[in-house]
């Protein structure tokens, strides 16, 4: 593919973009004092931006090239991601989980674990998050740097070392207050920069219902149903009638429930933008904010991957020797992480490309800053404080956030060139982060919902769950997979029709493990005294005071528009 | 006392909403620079200013109710 080249004003509108961005960092620096301020940003964001923030620091690069990417394989089925796969779980978390979070004066999620259970359930999630963090964004960089020398001829190290350096600039002179200020201004740019290439896009083909007569012929060649592109629950009912390869249960339970849930109510990335906001009702409130365009992101980044699909934009993948490759049945294999890029490309002149490919970058920075900033906070209190200098003044604490910043993007740029060298070691590390994280939301609901759950339980209820996740992932394979990272290395007891279907019902399998066990060894191991749960336990914690002034800010209120919002866009696609 | 995040976020729209509008209008007709028929740099910069502009009221507004230089948005948002 031969790279495109950028004018004078491509340029002039990243540069501006890098500067606005450190120029926050900059103007933020005088207001970080203590520790607090650092990690936590003082605890003084009013929703909206804290919703934001919430919705940005997940729009990483895995959203826009990747849910452009699902949305020209599976077409808009790809939206219960969304609809089905956050939606739920984010009111969920505002209504029945922020009260514990926020209430509990815990600083991070993992020290939520250890006031509600035991230091070593705290030291698991702890560990295990700040791995993550730091491997999810180094994976963001690898992808960030292969597409722009893809795209632009950029080179490779150049730029992860420029994108890495300015997300470290803003990070370290601001902290979360920075890093959260510039989600904001990232996601309104995420925004502009991708609406006037769906305006476009579906301007050239007829709007919706001319995008649905471009993709018929898809549909049929690949042996669906005409419209099993463009509808997303029609062809629910079987998992080999539509492109996803799964069924409305696996859908329902293994994405809508364990994966969302998990991800969404325990992720401390998306918590603590909500544990910044101002108030309790402003922390209820910041999921619930951040569902309305959340909701709505399908249309901007599902649809350009389905464009690009109905105008025959995607490209061939390459195998070695550079020549297109073909599966089993003679098909050209699609490169469909190419789609929305090479959408842009076409779409855009000279100045709205700068500005498509600035909210690209802006997406990628966003997404690192988020799992940077996460990890400096579990890094330096949940493992720094808790386990190597307890003790310490603040102003030590504060050195080490920043230190512990330098370091977490250090590392994660030696993660992208891990993950440029050896792209096993990053689907292997991806599989574990899977089963650890899914049984975690059971966790964390027995561990708020019943007082009964102990430390023992909740641990013990942990492992087993993760065992459980490998050990049903290495029993099944999906159809047409070979014995090795996709699963089958303890022999092959059922196959799967996709790979999604596999992953849903490894963490269905994982989470009723965790959830059982922990119930049994709970039953088995002393109780705490109930006094010591007071604000970590729903049944045995005031209900929060509701401190919104007008209706609409009540969040009872703003879930039913949230939900009813939701179940009509399910039914309009239905 | 913090910077007001609508500022920043205005300053830079309005800027990039003029420099597309006139880089659009400068570049009006020129091959390659409407690949869809639309001169999408010029009403896409009208579009940038239109909310950048907008951005900056609204900050601008809070600065006037609690008094310069403003937290981080309006409390009851």
């Amino acid at each position: 593919m031969p790279a495109t080249t950028l004018h004078w004003i491509d340029y002039v509108v990243m540069v501006l973009y890098f500067a606005f961005v450190v120029g926050i960092g900059v103007a933020l620096k005088r207001s970080v004092r203590t520790s607090n301020d650092f990690f936590l940003s003082g605890r003084a964001m009013p929703a909206w931006v804290s919703g934001l923030a919430f919705l940005s620091a997940n729009l990483g690069a895995q959203e826009v090239i990747g849910m452009g990417a699902s949305g020209a394989k599976y077409g808009i089925a790809t939206s219960h991601f969304y609809w089905v796969g956050a939606i739920p779980a984010m009111v969920f978390i505002a209504l029945f989980m922020m009260p514990f979070y926020y209430g509990s004066r815990a600083r991070s999620v993992p020290e939520y674990l250890k006031l509600r259970f035991d230091e070593k359930t705290r030291a698991v999630n702890a560990i295990s998050f700040a791995t993550m963090t730091v491997f999810s964004s180094g994976i963001s960089l690898y992808a960030m740097g292969k597409l722009l020398h893809l795209l632009l001829g950029w080179s490779f190290d150049v730029s992860i070392l420029v994108a890495g350096g300015i997300v470290l600039a803003y990070t370290f002179l601001g902290g979360l207050a920075s890093a959260i200020y510039n989600e904001v201004l990232q996601f309104f740019l995420i925004v502009l920069g991708f609406a006037p290439l769906v305006w476009l896009g579906l301007r050239e083909v007829g709007g919706w219902a001319g995008l649905v007569a471009r993709l018929a012929p898809v549909s049929t060649a690949n042996g669906f149903a005409p419209d099993a592109y463009t509808r997303s629950w029609a062809y629910m009912g079987q998992a080999s009638h539509n492109p996803v390869g799964v069924e409305w249960f696996g859908l329902v339970m293994g994405l809508g429930f364990v994966l969302s849930f998990g991800y969404w109510c325990t992720d401390f990335l998306v918590v603590q933008r909500a544990m910044a906001a101002n108030s309790m009702s402003a922390a209820r409130r910041t999921p619930l904010i951040a569902a309305i365009p959340k909701m709505l992101f399908p249309f901007l980044v599902i649809l350009p991957g389905m464009l690009a699909l109905g105008q025959g934009l995607v490209p061939a993948k390459l195998g070695l020797g550079g020549l297109p490759l073909h599966d089993l049945h003679g098909h050209l294999v699609l490169d469909y992480d190419l789609a929305t890029p090479m959408l842009l490309v076409h779409f855009f002149p000279a100045g709205l490309l700068g500005l498509g490919l600035t909210a690209l970058l802006a997406s990628f920075m966003s997404g690192m800053a988020g799992n940077v900033t996460a990890f400096n906070t579990v890094w330096t209190y949940d493992i720094y404080q808790s386990y190597v200098r307890p003790g310490a003044p603040d102003g030590h604490y504060l050195a080490m956030g920043r230190f512990a910043t330098v370091f977490g993007v250090a590392l994660s740029v030696l993660a992208a060139y891990v993950a440029a060298s050896f792209n096993n070691i990053m689907d292997f590390l991806q599989l574990v982060f899977a089963f650890v994280n899914a049984p975690l939301f059971a966790t964390f609901a027995l561990g708020m919902f019943w007082k009964r759950a102990t430390g023992h339980g909740a641990f013990v209820g942990l492992v087993a769950g993760t065992v459980a996740a490998a050990v049903h992932h290495g029993l099944t394979l999906p159809a047409g997979a070979v014995v090795g990272v996709k699963g089958g290395y303890f022999g092959v007891v059922a196959t799967f029709p996709s790979e999604l279907a596999q992953t849903f019902w490894t963490a269905i399998v994982a989470w009723t493990t965790c959830f059982v066990v922990t119930i049994l060894v709970s039953l088995a191991t002393a109780p705490r005294p109930a006094e010591e749960l007071r604000g970590l336990v729903y049944g045995i914690t005031e209900r929060p005071e509701d401190d919104s002034t007008r209706w609409y800010q009540r969040p009872a209120v703003l879930a039913v528009i949230v939900l009813a919002l939701t179940l009509t866009l399910n039914v309009i696609f239905f | 006392m913090r910077l007001d995040v609508r500022l920043p976020i205005g300053a830079l729209f309005s800027v990039l909403g003029v420099l597309f509008a006139a880089y659009g209008a400068a570049t009006w007709g020129r091959p390659g620079t409407t690949p869809t028929g639309v001169p999408i740099d010029f009403v896409w910069g009208l579009v940038l200013l239109a909310f950048g502009a907008l951005m900056l009221f609204l900050a601008r507004r809070a600065a006037g109710h609690h008094g310069p230089p403003g937290g981080g948005g309006p409390p009851s948002a």
